[in-house]
């Protein structure tokens, strides 16, 4: 049942990073640790987790204020990681590059400084039946704020989008757009692209959610032309509490605060307050400035790896468990879009995910199961969760290997 | 490199023969043609819903009980057992297994109960090594307790 094949060059790179994760190292249950939860949350390198240590041994303090040696220490580090992670997404410019708490904070920050000023009745905000609790909840919070409406455009039974369908909801009213690149429960890869083009072709500015696509495959937010990119530092190796949002220079400007406080500020005065420029504007209050450093890490060791070598290595592994779960016999593929990144759900049998999961982690495999904050889409599967196994660039074929006979393992105490 | 997490010797320690035999032919499952109590059981964490059904008579007996809903084994098991358990019971008595059963969840001693038989009940005591599914054996007797008490919430494990 294992893989065969000999390596490439470019996977035999990945493959070897394996090492580089020291949560990998350890035993769990009384087996090898088998990760396959990177959906979820991703783990660290050694890189990043020095990183973030280096800096709180040696560098801290508050950003952008003293005029000592830390301070400007720590404001290097805070600003060296905006320059690598405006490199990383190919962003124009440093100030399009909003740090966050994450994806969440990101979409948040958009659906108030962005969307709320400019919706009433009649507007419409457009989204897709793909998308993770993090994508809709901010929508329906700012419609029932301004009398808007919220669209929701169709996926069909293999969890791919209906463009025809996406396209012909994209109306006069619509006034952004609001889709995934990468879906979390299903791992559908949307012709993004191809959408934003659609988009833009009637006047539709768009949100892409990209927390799932940022570990998986380059991104570059200039060739997709998009109007925000949102995504978390801990999908990608980094740590949690961290995201960024990329915006348009022209759109960020004009928007304004979403929070107020310190750090956002030109000056103040009882009588008014002139904010800080871009992206400082929404960079309320002492930021997250460890976490930062930490996710500038990971997007360097990112690069590093090359997202072309990291992307040709999880396809080989998303193939691979494709076509040994498909073998298991009574097991039900839930996502099978013809384009995919490295997640498949599935349900086998008559067991319960949860069930699954537990007698999976009693040999030491972990993966996710329930909802994965994505409701909808497991009510048009009809569902009420799924067993989800999701790969990262750390993961190998050893790790499928296993997966497949603890679900044997499952299946014979369920017979 | 680091070693942790549970020591039980066996997964089957939590899935036993009677909890899987429960789990596939769930007792009492459905709706009563008479019903006095209800209360519904929602796990927010993994979804798991279900609607526990009594009939308890003027003399605080309960003369019938079943449920409906999905979940896991473990949650569907335990409802099952609750059902069988509890008809013919007073609904004192009840509450006193329901101490019982959710103190030996927690891994506990259930306050004054020390001497309530729990009988098969037994069976559910595998899941006191696995914290993050107790949540999924107590539903079923949050809900009987909320029933028992005619709350009008739904019982909720979170």
């Amino acid at each position: 049942m294992t893989h065969a094949q000999p390596l490439t060059d470019a996977q035999s790179v990945v493959a070897a990073c394996r090492a580089d994760f020291p949560a990998l190292d350890q035993d769990v249950n009384g087996h090898r640790l088998v990760y396959l939860d990177s959906a979820a949350s991703a783990q660290q390198p050694a890189a990043v987790i020095d990183a973030i240590a280096r800096y709180e041994r040696h560098d801290h303090a508050n950003v952008h204020r003293g005029v000592h040696t830390l301070s400007h220490r720590a404001t290097d580090a805070y600003e060296g990681a905006r320059e690598t992670l405006r490199a990383f997404i190919n962003a124009a410019g440093t100030t399009e590059v909003v740090f966050t708490s994450g994806t969440t904070e990101s979409i948040n920050l958009v659906a108030q400084s962005f969307c709320r000023p400019k919706l009433g009745p009649g507007d419409k905000v457009l989204i897709t039946h793909l998308e993770h609790h993090a994508n809709i909840v901010p929508w329906q919070l700012v419609c029932e704020q301004t009398g808007a409406e919220l669209v929701v455009a169709p996926i069909n039974d293999r969890g791919e989008l209906e463009l025809d369908a996406l396209y012909a909801l994209m109306d006069d009213a619509v006034r952004l757009l609001a889709v995934s690149h990468v879906s979390n429960a299903l791992g559908t890869i949307n012709p993004i692209k191809d959408i934003i083009s659609e988009a833009h072709s009637r006047n539709i500015p768009v949100l892409v959610d990209g927390a799932q696509a940022v570990p998986h495959m380059k991104v570059d937010v200039r060739d997709l032309d998009c109007d925000f990119y949102a995504f978390s530092g801990h999908k990608m190796f980094g740590p949690t509490g961290t995201g960024v949002l990329y915006g348009k220079e022209a759109l960020l400007d004009a928007m304004p605060p979403y929070q107020g406080g310190g750090d956002m500020i030109l000056e103040v005065s009882f009588s008014g307050t002139t904010f800080n420029e871009l992206p400082y504007k929404f960079e309320a209050g002492t930021p997250n400035i460890s976490g930062v450093v930490g996710f500038g890490a990971a997007a360097k060791y990112l690069e590093d790896l090359g997202m072309q070598n990291v992307e040709a290595w999880e396809n080989e592994l998303l193939q691979y468990m494709t076509q040994q779960l498909a073998a298991i016999e009574g097991i039900r593929l839930i996502g099978t879009a013809a384009h995919k990144a490295g997640v498949q759900s599935f349900l086998v049998g008559d067991i319960h995910p949860h069930d699954l999961g537990t007698i999976l982690d009693h040999q030491g495999v972990a993966i996710r199961t329930g909802h994965h904050c994505a409701m909808p889409v497991m009510e048009f599967f009809g569902v009420p969760g799924t067993a989800r196994a999701s790969l990262a660039l750390y993961n190998n074929f050893d790790d499928i290997d296993r997966l497949v006979s603890a679900l044997d393992k499952a299946l014979e105490i369920f017979a | 490199m680091i070693a942790g997490g549970l020591h039980t010797d066996d997964v089957r320690d939590l899935y036993r023969d009677l909890i899987l035999d429960h789990a596939r032919n769930p007792r009492h499952f459905g709706k009563l043609d008479h019903t006095t109590h209800s209360a519904e059981g929602i796990n927010p964490l993994c979804g798991d819903k279900l609607k526990l059904y009594l009939d308890v008579d003027a003399d605080e007996t309960i003369k019938g009980a079943a449920f409906e809903g999905s979940g896991c084994a473990i949650s569907v098991a335990s409802a099952s057992l609750l059902t069988d358990t509890v008809i013919g019971l007073r609904s004192d008595d009840a509450m006193a297994i329901f101490d019982a059963v959710t103190a030996q969840l927690s891994g506990g001693d259930a306050p004054g109960n020390t001497k309530v038989d729990l009988g098969k009940l037994r069976a559910l005591a595998g899941v006191r090594e696995y914290p993050t599914r107790v949540k999924c054996a107590t539903l079923a007797w949050h809900a009987l307790k909320s029933a028992l008490r005619q709350d009008t919430a739904p019982a909720s494990t979170e």
